[in-house]
């Protein structure tokens, strides 16, 4: 029953073939035609400016006061694209398998390719606007290397690609706004998919400074509203990100895909204590120079500058000659807890591994010397250090001065310490080749759907992912639908289908308000998250499962008759908002445990622990498992599973190696 | 780096909403350890308002690392508080110490009105960049990344007045609330690249037109502007914002 409506043909001319032989809209009919764009991150505010330049009349909304604040802006390291300007092998092909192999072969070969194959458009597209990529003194774009990939394909600017990369398509759409075609809601947010025979005709929204809810038609519905990593409470995703839209959209009928995939990112500053609000992240580019150790002896107390090079455990270089430091986020994740479980782990929690720049500072110095036209040998210690510091600065300064902000350390001088921490999540709302979800009309776009990454994603691919559907494939695919859209007239909001969901939003709101609890909201969702990294973190298992199952269904329980939300409905009130979101990942937690527990397999960033070859490495069972899990929504804690088989048509899966 | 714990007062500028007058009141908060950052520090007295039954501080803050420009509060008499170059979710508890008074108000400019408490409404700087803050380009008519090498210190300057966060500290800072580095950031990061040309004159008049019609003030270089920005964006790109608006205005018509 599941159809991705893969178009048929060679891997390479299915995409070439679709858009060849899509439906298109006339211009004057455009004009007619309403796109709700949910969520003005990278992939909404891409959507909702291309959407405009063509002619549709755009709806768009975020939940900040301005779409330059998604999350998306706090994308650091960089976006990668097969351009193979360093002419270093570098292909659709190569940047589609990197893509599948990184995904632990469980994503979908169409998509994958279709991703490799814009991904070179979506860097023209970004330097025609103005973003300023990092440049090579030939003025021409410069790359670096990110991890299980052995080209260097990723375009950045500094330690803010992603900043650099929203302010473009922000620009973009607030062009689109001033020109008329695009109506932006800054702080609003979507609280329920309106629909009518199965099919999506708008959405309500609640005006998060006056607490008035809204009603809006829409011929069709992007949802482009980002990951939920914020189950784990800890993350470093933006305080404000969730997965309200996307669950509101799975229990109006829409499929929620791989809910456990979630990745675990090895590089973010440590948990310092219980205040800890959010973890901060050290860009992955960061592996490309820095070199990740443990001391060999057990709880060495030494400070690390003075354990010498022969008793420290370069444990990535030990374990994966072959791609040593840039391992996969999955492999090197589990590789620091290894080491921290055996009691190797460093600093005060012994919850960290260090993260050592002395030997790029020092390389770098040195390359600086010889540009000078001098011998290294002959400059003293000092001035490759001073060097190469600058060197260092000028490529990742503002991640290193953010280290010195949280930390209160100096991380040109000492080790950076690190640990692994909840980061993105893979799962998310199903969707077919043409990004439509199980609901007809109803779209999901950027991190919020489950395409294109499999079971672990690849660093500088969500940024291109989310690009790559927002300028190159919802033009086209929604266009597709739309086409046919031009014989319906526009459902006036008084609908009945539009009166109902209203009053959903409405009762749920007041129920919120009305339990007048002693529980803050916050206290919940630390408890949540605390359950979903125990059980559901790292590593999982099936007790562990099992039990955090039943903690949950018992929590939201307590929520319900406990929670305390200060203030009023109608007025500027951020403890109701929060309430809502966390009442949502209370039951979205349920759905990725009881998703965890059924794929009794280790995929990517998936590791059950009765599923590892000797090594301590994933291992999948291809037989049973190659598949994607998809979740019908039934009614509380109540859901139905349905597989879409992967074939692999192209790539031969295999165990996956990085050694 | 030493750790420590500390109690502090804090005046906080509380008021309902838009309509109604505010005033300061005064809250202790007790056992702050040093590590924690500023805004886990309202946290936790939020969360004990909330238990006492008080309405807890409303304050914008969403990604909590110094990027999206969210947070925005004015910290004894310094918009983002007293580290150089930081954003008040950045600014950390070591910032201070034991028995400190600390004051804490909103944004103050006509242009950007009170919400709530700490919160200001800022979408005057979307409306400036709707007014010409882009370059005209649709997607799909591109040319190669490639295709037009660019000088690298052009690219690095452009890039340095693009890493603006549009957090509106400058204004809050400036004693006649303009908006003026923000406005030279913007202009001068797509001026300093090829694919911003055509569009350079247009750009910076109807950009500096849309500033007026919000009602910010006019800068008179007192450089406060330029020593809050968290992004330290150079006040520099005024002097070059004045350049091109003057060229622009003598060669159009
Ligand atoms: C610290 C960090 C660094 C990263 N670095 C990189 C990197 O270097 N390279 C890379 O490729 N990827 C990176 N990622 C991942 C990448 O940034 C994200 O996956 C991507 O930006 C998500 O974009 P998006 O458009 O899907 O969603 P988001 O940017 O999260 O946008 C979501 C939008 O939806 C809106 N929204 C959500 N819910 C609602 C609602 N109910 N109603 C109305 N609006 C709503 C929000 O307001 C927002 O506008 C990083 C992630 C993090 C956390
Ligand atoms: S110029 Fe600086 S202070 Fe002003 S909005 Fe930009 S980042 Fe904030
Ligand atoms: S919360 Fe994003 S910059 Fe401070």
């Amino acid at each position: 029953m599941l159809d991705a409506k893969i178009p048929s043909g060679s891997l390479e001319n299915k995409w070439k073939e679709y858009k060849g032989h899509c439906k298109l809209v006339n211009p004057a009919n455009k004009r007619k035609l309403e796109v709700i764009v949910v969520g003005t991150g990278l992939a909404g505010a891409s959507a909702a400016a291309t959407l405009g330049e063509l002619g549709y009349k755009v709806k768009a909304f975020c939940f900040q006061d301005s779409p330059r604040r998604a999350h998306s802006i706090a994308a650091q390291g960089g976006i990668n694209a097969a351009k193979n300007y360093q002419n270093d092998g570098d292909s659709d092909y190569r940047l589609f398998y990197d893509t599948i192999k990184g995904g632990d072969y469980r994503s979908r070969e169409a998509n994958v390719y279709r991703l490799a194959e814009v991904s070179a458009n979506i860097i023209d597209q970004c330097v025609a606007q103005g973003v300023p990529f990092a440049r090579e003194y030939g003025g021409l774009l410069s790359n670096r290397s990110f991890g299980g990939v052995q080209v260097q394909r990723t375009f950045y600017a500094a330690g803010q690609t992603g900043q650099q990369l929203l302010i473009g398509a922000y620009q973009a759409l607030e062009r689109q706004i001033s020109l008329g075609t695009v109506t932006m809601y800054n702080r609003h947010e979507m609280l329920e998919v309106v629909t009518e025979n199965g099919k999506a005709i708008g959405i309500i929204t609640r005006d998060l400074i006056t607490g008035k809810l809204d009603r809006h038609f829409g011929n069709a519905v992007l949802l482009c509203t980002g990951g939920y990593g914020n189950v784990f409470y800890l993350s470093t995703n933006a305080m404000g990100s969730n997965v309200t839209a996307a669950w509101k959209a799975h229990k109006a009928g829409a499929f929620f895909a791989n809910p456990c995939y979630t990745q675990i990112h090895p590089t973010c500053i440590p948990v310092s204590g219980d205040h800890q609000s959010k973890l901060t992240l050290m860009s992955e580019s960061l592996r490309n120079d820095g070199r990740i150790w443990v001391p060999k002896k057990k709880g060495d107390t030494r400070k690390p500058n003075e354990i010498p090079h022969e008793e420290r455990d370069y444990y990535l270089e030990r374990r994966y000659p072959a791609f040593g430091n840039l391992v996969p986020r999955d492999v090197a994740s589990r590789a620091a807890k290894e080491r921290c479980d055996a009691g190797y782990g460093v600093g005060s929690s012994k919850q960290a591994v260090y993260l050592d720049y002395a030997s790029a500072i020092e390389r770098y110095g040195k390359i600086e010397i010889t540009k000078h036209g001098r011998n290294p040998e002959e400059a003293s210690k000092e001035e490759i250090t001073v060097l190469g510091k600058g060197v260092v600065k000028e490529k990742y300064g503002n991640l290193f001065d953010m280290y010195e902000k949280i930390t209160g350390e100096n991380p040109y001088e000492t080790p950076m310490r690190i640990y692994p921490a909840v980061h993105y999540t893979m799962g998310g709302l199903w969707v077919d080749y043409e990004l439509m979800t199980t609901v007809k009309g109803l779209y999901c776009l950027g991190e919020a759907n489950f395409s294109d990454h499999g079971a672990n994603r690849l660093g500088a691919s969500a940024l291109m992912q989310g690009l790559a559907d927002g300028y190159f494939v919802i033009p086209y695919t929604v266009g597709n639908y739309l086409a046919d859209e031009i014989y319906n007239k526009p459902i006036p909001t008084s609908h009945e289908a539009f009166e109902a969901a209203e009053k959903k939003v409405n009762d749920r709101i007041n129920t919120l308000m009305n339990i007048k609890g002693k529980t803050s909201v916050e206290k919940f969702h630390k408890r949540l998250g605390k359950i979903m990294w125990d059980k559901c973190g790292m590593a999982r298992n099936e007790k562990g499962l099992q039990e955090a199952i039943v903690e949950i269904q018992q929590l939201r329980k307590e929520f319900w008759q406990d929670v305390r939300i200060p203030g009023e409905i109608n007025e500027f009130n951020p403890e109701l908002d929060k309430a809502g979101r966390v009442a949502d990942f209370l039951e979205l937690g349920e759905l990725m445990c009881i998703d965890a527990l059924n794929r009794n397999e280790s995929c990517g960033g998936h590791f059950r622990e009765e599923s590892q070859t000797e090594e301590g490495e994933a291992l999948r069972h291809d037989a049973e498992f190659m598949h994607v899990a998809t979740w019908e929504f039934k009614g509380e804690s109540n859901w139905t599973m349905y597989k879409e088989a992967l074939n692999y048509e192209v790539v031969k899966p295999t165990q996956r190696s990085y050694k | 780096m030493e750790h420590y714990n500390m109690n502090l007062n804090l005046k906080v500028w509380r008021q309902k909403n838009s309509k109604t007058k505010g005033e300061f009141k005064m809250y202790r908060v007790e056992n702050i350890s040093s590590e924690m950052s500023f805004l886990e520090m309202f946290d936790v007295l939020n969360e004990r308002l909330i238990e006492e039954g008080d309405d807890p501080i409303a304050f914008d803050h969403d990604c909590r690392e110094g990027i999206c420009g969210m947070c925005s509060m004015y910290i004894d008499g310094k918009p983002h508080g007293p580290w150089q170059g930081n954003t008040t979710c950045q600014l950390h508890m070591r910032a201070f110490k034991d028995g400190d008074t600390i004051v804490v108000e909103p944004w103050r400019a006509n242009s950007f009105p009170v919400i709530k408490d700490l919160v200001v409404d800022r979408t005057a700087f979307d409306r400036i960049i709707q007014a010409g803050g882009y370059i005209s380009v649709n997607t799909g008519n591109a040319v190669d990344g490639n295709a037009l090498p660019i000088n690298k210190n052009m690219a690095d300057a452009s890039f340095a007045a693009a890493m603006c966060i549009g957090c509106g500290a400058c204004v809050a800072a400036c004693k006649n609330s303009s908006a003026m580095l923000f406005l030279s950031a913007k202009v001068s990061h797509l001026a300093l690249l090829p694919q911003g040309e055509p569009e350079r004159k247009s750009r910076v008049l109807d950009m500096v037109a849309q500033m007026d019609k919000e009602g910010f003030g006019s800068c008179t270089n007192t450089g406060a502007c330029e020593a809050t920005c968290p992004k330290e964006i150079s006040i520099s790109y005024i002097a070059k914002l004045n350049n091109e608006y003057l060229c622009a205005g003598l060669t159009t018509e």
